[in-house]
C-alpha cells in the first residue's frame, strides 16, 4: 500500500454520495465527489482519481455521454452505476470503455469488492497477469493451459478463447459483444446462441456443478464474469 | 267544442324540416325567352344592394347583352370543367359555392342535367344540396319542364322535353312568374332575342304558336296559384287554422310494366294535386310478374321511382289477380279514387275473363275509379315478351299424356263388349283431368284433343274412321274438351296461390335466415362479414361494407372478398354516409357509380347523425343492383343489420362499464394491500434505528441491524414487484428477446432468492441438452424469482423446491415445485389473476401476493404458457412455465463451436 486510492463520486443524490464516501472511507480510499456533469469534469481534470464511481442519471447531461470523456481525461477506472431495469443502459456504457457496473440498490459490500477488482485490473492492464485462478480452476494465459485441481482440461479453441477472453480481466464484467468480438474476430454477424453453449460446454468441464455455476457467473442480459476466490 | 290540437303533424314536420335550410324561389316561364334569367339576375342584384351575400352560380345569358350587363354586377363562382367523351363541358362547382357559402346563390336552368360523371345527374339536386347547406337559391326554369305537366305540353306542343323537375321541387319553393303576354314573345322571337337551342329549332314555329303560348302561359299562372294554395294549406294545417280542406281523399294508381303507366302517374299526380290528396302508386305482383324480362322489371322501376319522385308512397303488393290485389289494398289504405290503365288485350282475352276494369267496378264499393287510355306515343310492348317461355310445358308431358291416353284406349278396347260407349268415354277423363291438373292448360287441351280423336277412331261407329255418325258422341267430346279447359282452370289458380305463399314463405325464410346469421356473429368483423354475405346471398349480388372513418369511408368487409374500390365509388360511399341517402347506380346521385350504396341506420338514440355505415351492392355483369321490387326487403335486412350492430355496441358498452368497475375494484383493493405492505417493513425501520439511536442500547445492535437489514430487502423486492407490475399493466412490456440459457436463468434466479430460500433445499433438475429458448432474460428471470419466492414463502423451510426442466414433444417445460399446502382446489386457474390474489393479501403469509400477478404479466407479454396444478407424492404446488415450439431454438452446427 503506497498511497491511498482516490475515487470520485459522481451522483446527484446527496445520501448515496454519503453512503458511498462512508464506504469508502471506511475501505481507506480518499474521495471526493460531484452532484453533476460539469463538476465532475472539473474535478477529473485537477484530482486525476483513481476510480470513478458514475451514476447514468444525472440532471444536466446524459450519463452515457460522459464515459468516453472520462476515459479520455484520465486512466481512472469507470464503475457505472443505474436503475435495475436500464440494462441496454449497462451494455452501452461498458461497451464505451466503463470496467464495470453497479446496479441500485446495491450493498457496500458489493461496491467495494467492484472497486477493488477495477482497481486490480487497472494495474494489470493488458496482460499483466499470466496466470488466474478462479475456485480450483487456474488458467495459464501464457501457456494456454486450463486445470482444475492440478488436472488439465481439454477446450476446443473456442472454448479457450471465450475463458482466456474472462480471464484476462478477473472479476470484471465482459459483454457478449466484447466476448464475441474476440472469439470470432472476423465476423461481423454475431449470433448470441454460439456463445451460449459454449458456455455451457465450458461450464460442464470446468464447474462442480454445472447447474449451480460458481466460476463463470451470468450477468443478466449483458455479458459473464470470472468469478474468483468464491471457491 | 274546440278539438285541443287538430293541427297535422306531416305539415309541421314539413315545416320544421324547412328551418335551417335555405329557401328557394323560382323563376317561372311559359316559355324560352320571357326573360326569367334576367328577372333572376335583377331580384339578385336588389338583394346585393340590400347587403345580402350574393353570387352566381351558373348563368346562361346566351350572348344577350342586357343580361350580360346586369351579370357584370355579381360575383361568379368559375365553373368547373368536365371532360367527356372528348368534348370539355363546364358545369356549376358545387363543392367551390358550399366552401364560398354566399347567403343566396343564382342558379340559372333548374331542369338542366348535369354532365356524366357529376355527383348529382340533375341541377335541382345540386339545388337540394345548396338548400340543406342553408343556402338560398333563385333559379329558372319553363313550364313545360315540371314533371306532372310534361305530358300535357308535349301533347298540344308535340315538342316533347327530355329535362324534368319534380314537382315536389316547386312545391316547397316561392314561384314568381315572369310573364308577358304572347303576342309581345312572339315579336322577340322574330327580333332574333329569343334562344332556342338547334335541336329544336324545328318544332319551333309550332312551339311558339299564339294558341300553345296562350296554354303555356295559363299553365305556368296556374301552377304558380296551386303552389301559394299548396303553401297556405300548409300553413293552416301547421297552425290548425279552422278550415275545411278535403279530408279522406286518398287516390291510388295501379301501375303495370309498360311505358305507359308514366301517363297513369302523372295522371295521377295530378288528381292528387287537385283534391290535395295523398297518393299511392300500387304494383300488383301476380303469377305473371314472374315472367318479367329485365326490360320490363326496368320499365316499373322507372315508373316506381317516377312516382316516388312525385311525392307518391309506392307498394308492391303480391296477390293472385289484379283485381283482387287492387281491392284488398284500396280496402286497406282507404282509397277513394283508384287510377287504372285500359288494358290492350284481345277481345279473346276480355271475353274469357272480362276486363279487368269491369270486375274492379263490380268489386268496389263507393270508389270513383278512372280509367284512362294507353298513351298512343308510348312505344309498343317490347318484342321480348312474344319470346317468353309460354305455359307449352316440357315436351314429356305431352308424352304422359299420350300414353295415359293409349293406356286407357287399350283397357276401352279390352271392356267393350262388357260396357256402354258412353262409360268408355267417362274412362278418358281420367287422362284429361290429370294433364290438365299436373301440366297445365295446354297439356289438358291437348288430351282431351286426342282422347276425343282416340274415341271416336277406335269406339264410336263406325270405327277406323274419324267421322261420327251419332250427334249425340259429339257431346263427348265436348264434354271432354271442357274438363279439361275446367280442370287446368282450377289447377292453374290453385298452383299461382301455392307459389305466391311460397315466395312470401321464402322471404320470410330469409329474414329469419338472416336474423340468424347475425345473432350468431360474436365479434363486429364477423357480423359485417355475415351482413355481406347474406345480402349477396339473398340478391345475387356483390357486397360491400364501409364504415366511417377520419379519412373516408373505410372498406371493412366484402363478399365475394373485395379490396379497394374506385374513386367513384368511395364518391358515392361518402355521400350516402353524410347525407343519409342512396346513392350510386339505380339512386339519384352519383349514378355512374356501379355500386348502390344504402346507409345503414342505428336504431340508438344518439347525437348527431345515426348511420353506422353503408352496405354496398352491385351486380356481376355491373347491371342495375336493384329491383324496385327488392328494395323492401332490403330494408328490412337492412334494419335488422343496424339492430345487431346496435346490439354489439350494447354490449361492448356493458362490457366496458364490467372492465371498468373491476379496475376500481382492483385499485383500491391494491391501493390497501400496497398502503399495508409499505407501512409494515417502514414502521420496523424506523422504529429500529430510533432504538439503535438511544443510550444504552436495549438490545444488541447487530440484532437491530439484521432487522433492518431483513425489512428494507423486503421493502425492495416489494417495490420491484411494484414496479414490474406498474410495467404490466401499462400493457406493450418492451421486449428484449435474445438466445438463452436455462440453465443460466435458473442458477441466476437460484442465486438471488438465496435469502428467500435459505431454509429450503433447492433441487436443480434440468436436462443436460435442454435447448436454448428465444426470451427476454430479464423478464424470465422476474418469473423465476417470483415463482421461487413463492415457493419459500408458501412451503415450510426444511422442504424442497425442485426447478425441473423437461423437454416434451412440442415444447419445453419448466416447473417450480414446493411441498408447500398447495392452491385451494378450484383456483388454479384464478390464481395468476391480480385481483383475486390481492384481494386475499392481507390474510396471505406476507407480501402482497403481486408476484403470482407479475409471473402472468410476464409470460403473457413473451407467449409463454404458464399453469398453476396440485401434485401429490409429496403433496404441493406445481407452476409449470411452458415454451412453445416457436420459441425453441434449433441445436446449433458443432463447426461454429470448435
Amino acid at each position: 500500500m503506497t498511497t491511498r486510492h482516490k475515487a470520485l463520486i459522481i451522483d446527484d443524490e446527496p445520501q448515496i454520495r454519503r453512503l458511498i464516501h462512508a464506504a469508502l472511507t471506511r475501505a481507506d480510499y480518499a474521495t471526493m465527489e460531484a452532484a453533476d456533469a460539469r463538476a465532475a469534469l472539473d474535478m477529473m481534470g485537477q484530482e486525476r482519481p483513481d476510480v470513478v464511481l458514475l451514476d447514468l442519471g444525472l440532471p444536466d447531461r446524459d450519463g452515457l455521454e460522459l464515459v468516453p470523456l472520462i476515459k479520455r481525461q484520465c486512466d481512472a477506472s469507470l464503475i457505472v452505476i443505474s436503475a435495475r431495469e436500464a440494462t441496454e443502459q449497462k451494455v452501452a456504457a461498458l461497451d464505451l470503455g466503463a470496467d464495470d457496473y453497479l446496479t441500485k440498490p446495491f450493498d457496500t459490500e458489493e461496491l467495494l469488492a467492484r472497486v477493488r477488482v477495477a482497481l486490480r485490473n487497472r494495474m494489470t492492464r493488458d496482460g499483466g497477469a499470466t496466470a488466474v485462478r478462479a475456485g480450483d480452476v487456474t488458467i495459464d494465459l501464457m501457456a494456454r493451459i486450463v486445470t482444475k485441481n492440478g488436472q488439465e482440461i481439454h477446450l476446443t479453441p473456442k472454448e479457450y478463447a471465450v475463458l482466456a477472453r474472462l480471464a484476462r480481466y478477473p472479476g470484471r464484467v465482459i459483454t457478449h459483444q466484447q466476448i464475441m468480438a474476440h472469439v470470432w474476430p472476423h465476423e461481423h454477424e454475431h449470433h448470441v446462441e454460439y456463445l451460449r453453449v459454449l458456455i455451457r460446454t465450458l461450464r460442464q468441464k470446468l464447474e462442480d456443478d454445472p447447474q449451480r455455476p460458481r466460476i463463470i457467473g451470468n450477468e443478466l442480459g449483458i455479458g459473464y464474469r470470472l468469478r474468483e476466490g468464491e471457491a | 267544442m274546440n278539438e285541443p290540437d287538430r293541427r297535422d303533424p306531416e305539415a309541421f314536420l314539413r315545416a320544421a324540416a324547412q328551418e335551417g335550410r335555405g329557401r328557394l324561389k323560382i323563376f317561372l316561364g311559359a316559355a324560352p325567352g320571357v326573360g326569367k334569367t334576367y328577372e333572376m339576375l335583377t331580384g339578385g342584384m336588389q338583394r346585393r344592394k340590400a347587403g345580402i351575400d350574393v353570387v352566381v352560380g351558373v348563368v346562361e345569358t346566351h350572348g344577350r347583352r342586357e343580361t350580360e350587363a346586369l351579370l357584370h354586377g355579381h360575383e361568379v363562382v368559375p365553373r368547373r370543367t368536365v371532360e367527356h367523351q372528348g368534348h370539355v363541358l363546364s358545369e356549376m362547382d358545387i363543392d367551390a359555392i358550399l366552401a364560398r357559402r354566399p347567403q343566396l346563390v343564382l342558379v340559372d336552368e333548374l331542369a338542366h342535367t348535369n354532365a356524366p360523371g357529376s355527383r348529382h345527374p340533375k341541377r335541382y339536386q345540386d339545388i337540394e344540396e345548396l338548400l340543406d347547406a342553408g343556402i338560398d337559391v333563385f333559379s329558372t326554369v319553363n313550364i313545360q319542364h315540371v314533371e306532372s305537366l310534361n305530358d300535357v305540353v308535349a301533347s298540344f306542343t308535340r315538342v316533347r322535353v327530355r329535362e324534368t323537375v319534380p314537382d315536389s321541387v316547386l312545391e316547397n319553393a316561392e314561384i314568381e312568374v315572369v310573364d308577358i303576354p304572347p303576342d309581345e314573345l312572339i315579336e322577340r322571337l322574330k327580333e332574333g332575342k329569343v334562344y332556342i337551342p338547334a335541336e329544336a329549332s324545328r318544332a319551333l314555329n309550332h312551339f311558339f304558336s299564339k294558341s300553345n303560348l296562350t296554354a303555356l302561359r295559363e299553365m305556368a299562372l296556374r301552377r304558380a296559384a296551386q303552389a301559394v294554395d299548396a303553401q297556405m294549406l300548409d300553413y293552416v294545417r301547421a297552425h290548425a287554422l279552422a278550415g275545411s280542406f278535403a279530408a279522406g281523399e286518398r287516390v291510388l294508381v295501379a301501375i303495370s310494366e309498360l311505358p305507359s303507366a308514366q301517363g297513369l302517374v302523372r295522371a295521377a299526380k295530378r288528381l292528387a294535386d287537385a283534391l290535395k290528396a295523398p297518393w299511392t302508386a300500387v304494383h300488383i305482383e301476380t303469377q305473371r310478374s314472374l315472367h318479367f324480362s329485365a326490360e320490363e322489371r326496368a320499365q316499373l322501376a322507372d315508373t316506381m321511382a317516377l312516382a316516388s319522385r312525385l311525392g307518391a308512397v309506392t307498394a308492391t303488393i303480391p296477390a293472385p289477380t289484379v283485381v283482387e290485389g287492387l281491392r284488398l289494398y284500396a280496402t286497406d289504405a282507404r282509397a277513394t279514387q283508384i287510377v287504372i290503365g285500359k288494358a290492350s288485350r284481345s277481345w279473346w282475352f276480355e271475353l274469357r275473363h272480362g276486363s279487368v276494369v269491369d270486375r274492379l267496378v263490380r268489386g268496389m264499393g263507393d270508389v270513383a275509379i278512372h280509367v284512362l287510355p294507353n298513351d298512343e306515343t308510348a312505344p309498343p310492348r317490347p318484342a321480348t315478351a312474344a319470346l317468353r317461355a309460354g305455359p307449352w310445358g316440357k315436351p314429356t308431358d305431352y308424352v304422359w299424356s299420350t300414353l295415359m291416353i293409349a293406356l286407357m284406349t287399350a283397357i276401352g278396347r279390352l271392356a267393350v263388349q262388357s260396357i256402354a260407349l258412353g262409360n268408355i268415354a267417362l274412362l278418358y277423363l281420367v287422362p284429361v283431368m290429370f294433364a290438365a291438373a299436373s301440366f297445365g292448360l295446354r297439356a289438358g287441351l291437348f288430351s282431351g284433343l286426342l282422347s276425343s280423336l282416340a274415341y271416336n277412331f277406335f269406339f264410336l261407329p263406325p270405327t277406323g274412321t274419324l267421322t261420327v255418325s251419332n250427334p249425340e258422341n259429339v257431346i263427348s267430346i265436348l264434354v271432354l274438351l271442357g274438363v279439361a279447359i275446367v280442370t287446368s282452370q282450377f289447377a292453374a289458380r290453385v298452383r299461382a296461390q301455392a307459389d305466391m305463399a311460397h315466395r312470401s314463405a321464402r322471404q320470410n325464410a330469409a329474414l329469419a335466415g338472416f336474423s340468424r346469421q347475425l345473432n350468431a356473429a360474436a365479434t363486429q368483423e364477423e357480423l359485417m362479414q355475415a351482413i355481406c354475405g347474406e345480402v349477396s346471398r339473398l340478391f345475387d349480388v356483390r357486397t360491400v361494407l364501409l364504415l366511417p372513418s377520419s379519412d373516408g369511408p373505410q372498406l371493412r368487409a366484402a363478399v365475394p372478398p373485395e379490396d379497394r374500390l374506385e374513386h367513384i365509388e368511395r364518391a358515392a360511399a361518402q355521400w350516402a354516409m353524410d347525407n343519409d341517402q342512396p346513392a350510386g347506380r339505380g339512386s339519384s346521385t352519383l349514378t355512374a357509380s356501379d355500386w348502390l350504396f344504402h346507409p345503414l341506420r342505428t336504431t340508438r338514440g344518439r347525437p348527431g347523425r345515426g348511420v353506422l355505415g353503408v352496405l354496398g351492392l352491385a351486380r356481376e355483369d355491373a347491371g342495375e343492383p336493384l329491383r324496385s321490387d327488392q328494395l323492401p326487403l332490403l330494408m328490412s335486412l337492412l334494419d335488422q343489420a343496424a339492430i345487431a350492430f346496435d346490439r354489439m355496441a350494447l354490449e361492448e358498452e356493458m362490457l366496458d362499464a364490467r372492465q371498468v368497475r373491476e379496475r376500481d375494484r382492483l385499485r383500491s383493493a391494491l391501493l390497501s394491500s400496497v398502503s399495508h405492505d409499505l407501512r409494515t417493513p417502514l414502521t420496523t425501520i424506523i422504529s429500529a434505528v430510533h432504538e439503535l439511536k438511544r443510550q444504552p442500547l436495549p438490545v444488541p445492535a447487530s440484532e437491530l441491524a439484521d432487522t433492518v437489514e431483513a425489512e428494507a430487502d423486503r421493502l425492495k423486492r416489494f417495490v420491484a414487484n411494484l414496479l414490474d407490475m406498474a410495467r404490466v399493466e401499462a400493457g406493450a412490456l418492451p421486449l428484449k428477446t435474445e438466445p438463452t440459457d436455462l440453465f443460466d436463468a435458473v442458477a441466476g434466479a437460484v442465486h438471488d432468492t438465496r435469502q428467500s430460500l435459505a431454509g429450503h433445499e433447492v433441487r436443480v433438475d434440468i436436462v443436460p441438452d435442454i435447448p436454448l429458448v428465444r426470451v427476454d432474460p430479464t423478464l424470465l428471470h422476474h418469473i423465476l424469482i417470483n415463482l421461487l419466492d413463492n415457493a419459500g414463502r408458501y412451503a415450510d423451510p426444511g422442504t424442497a423446491v425442485t426447478i425441473r426442466g423437461e423437454r416434451l414433444p412440442d415444447a419445453i417445460a419448466l416447473s417450480v415445485i414446493d411441498q408447500g399446502p398447495g392452491i385451494p382446489p378450484g383456483s388454479e386457474a384464478r390464481i395468476f389473476d391480480t385481483f383475486t390474489r390481492v384481494e386475499g393479501s392481507d390474510r396471505a403469509k406476507h407480501g402482497t401476493g403481486l408476484g403470482l400477478a407479475i409471473v402472468k404479466g410476464f409470460a403473457d407479454a413473451m407467449g409463454l404458457g404458464i399453469a398453476a396444478t396440485n401434485h401429490d407424492d409429496p403433496a404441493g404446488a406445481r407452476f409449470t412455465l411452458s415454451f412453445p415450439q416457436a420459441l425453441i431454438l434449433s441445436p446449433l452446427p458443432e463447426e461454429g463451436l470448435i
